[in-house]
């Protein structure tokens, strides 16, 4: 046999298909550490959920509703906020999308950008909650504002790095 | 458009099974998630060596892309400098000819100060830092104001020591790893330090907004006695932060109080001292002389 060359149908590796996910979702958390900006407010968005959701809302059945577990606690590693936070809230948006991917069957681009935007509004605000119980609502909720719209600004942006990504994974050999 | 999911499992009893134990796993570590993040909310430090670890890992990292390109000082903070511009520079013209008329009294009460010092001989009791490093990078995707200092267990820094620059302080150790350390910046919302008024020594405390500036409050609130340019420096009370380090200039009276901003820049400061925790008793110490034999107690029968 001619082991060369790729065989006619040959699928992906099944290595990179399930690592390449996992990896942007663990590079992007882990980014905002490695930068050399010394922030005196939210500045970032949250890159490591951003990539979560798209990714989810991108392959709805790709990962199992339990992946927020270990990826929200590798996010409260890094992100500042109390650990178990991104657990809890990861898994929630998990949860979330599995049910709305049964009740919108044909998901379009404004539907994925309104599901995303709405979770990361929710995920973001509440986390800061978490974070700060004792400080005054109002103000922690203004303070995650300004982050929560260039999130949701930037979703298409990390919607289309996904797709290119999705298209490395899958790429044959 | 995203194909459709097929997450109803059709008749296998097998498939059933494991998309019920997904949920089941998912559920279940949520709230394991949910009761750990309030866990760790109470107990802050227990957790924090957890975190502490996983940056050292990527602390390697930070030391290379700041060597490079240097500290990205600020981004925030350049954009509001040039909508705030115009009224800045009128309110900067007018504090530096405030400052020149009183930098021209302070001199001579400096000289007083020098004599009057001498004369009592106070001795300065461990003014000298533990260590110095540099702010490698801080967190910047959440609402915690948290940044990583380049130095840790190696160079003596502890949890709860206090960190200060050049300019003034700029906040205190939450915990230190092999060879790097967490700092709470004094702008984090969680951060309080008592101040006093450098001019006239009014106690106040400065409360974190999260967004890089202080909220000064005072007891009393019915007479808001600051204004403009007041300068805040650390009272020592209640420990940790020694006294007389500066920490912010007031740049609006507020209802309850006033707006500060800090004068220590963590952006763009260079290189950061570590400082011994200050406890009371050091204040003590410096009054009082030193006690003498200490009396015995007589045993109880």
């Amino acid at each position: 046999m001619n082991q060369k060359g790729p065989r006619l149908g040959e699928p992906a590796s099944l290595w990179r298909m399930r690592a390449v996910p996992v990896i942007t979702v663990l590079v992007a958390s882990a980014l905002p550490l490695m930068l050399p900006l010394v922030a005196s407010s939210p500045v970032l968005p949250p890159l490591g959920l951003l990539f979560f959701l798209c990714w989810q809302l991108l392959r709805t059945e790709m990962w199992p509703v339990w992946i927020g577990i270990p990826l929200g606690l590798f996010d409260d590693l890094f992100s500042g906020a109390p650990i178990g936070t991104a657990v809890f809230l990861w898994t929630a948006a998990s949860i979330a999308i599995a049910y709305v991917s049964q009740r919108i069957y044909w998901r379009g681009f404004f539907h994925d950008w309104a599901i995303g935007a709405l979770l990361v509004a929710i995920i973001q605000a509440v986390a800061a909650l978490i974070t700060h119980p004792d400080a005054h609502t109002g103000r922690v909720l203004g303070l995650a504002l300004p982050q929560i719209i260039v999130s949701i600004l930037l979703l298409p942006l990390f919607l289309r790095l996904t797709g290119k990504f999705d298209n490395f994974r899958l790429k044959r050999r | 458009m995203v194909r459709p999911a097929h997450r109803r499992p059709g008749q296998s009893r097998k498939a059933q099974y494991s998309l019920f134990v997904a949920y089941v796993i998912a559920v279940t570590g949520a709230m394991a998630g949910l009761l750990l993040a309030l866990l760790s909310v109470v107990d802050p430090v227990g957790f924090a060596q957890l975190r502490i670890a996983s940056q050292e890992i990527t602390a390697p990292v930070a030391r290379v892309s700041r060597s490079a390109i240097g500290s990205i000082s600020g981004i925030d903070d350049a954009v509001s400098a040039y909508v705030g511009a115009g009224t800045q520079n009128r309110r900067l013209r007018k504090e530096l000819a405030e400052t020149r008329r009183q930098l021209v009294a302070t001199s001579s009460l400096q000289e007083e100060n020098r004599q009057l010092k001498t004369l009592l001989k106070l001795q300065e009791t461990d003014k000298a830092a533990i260590a110095n490093g540099y702010l490698l990078t801080s967190t910047s995707t959440s609402t915690k104001r948290i940044a990583l200092l380049s130095i840790g267990r190696n160079l003596g820094v502890a949890s709860g020591q206090p960190v200060r620059g050049a300019d003034g302080l700029i906040g205190r150790i939450l915990g230190s790893g092999p060879s790097v350390s967490q700092v709470l910046l004094i702008t984090d919302v969680d951060n309080i330090v008592p101040v006093r008024r450098a001019r006239d020594g009014l106690p106040a405390l400065a409360y974190g907004r999260g967004n890089g500036d202080l909220d000064i409050r005072t007891l009393n609130i019915a007479n808001n006695p600051f204004k403009p340019g007041d300068i805040l420096v650390t009272s020592g009370t209640g420990g940790i932060y020694p006294p007389n380090i500066p920490v912010a200039i007031v740049i609006r009276r507020q209802d309850d109080g006033a707006l500060a901003r800090p004068l220590a820049d963590p952006a763009k400061v260079d290189a950061v001292a570590v400082l011994r925790p200050y406890t009371p008793q050091d204040a003590e110490a410096q009054l009082a002389p030193p006690p003498e034999a200490v009396p015995e107690v007589p045993k109880a029968p």
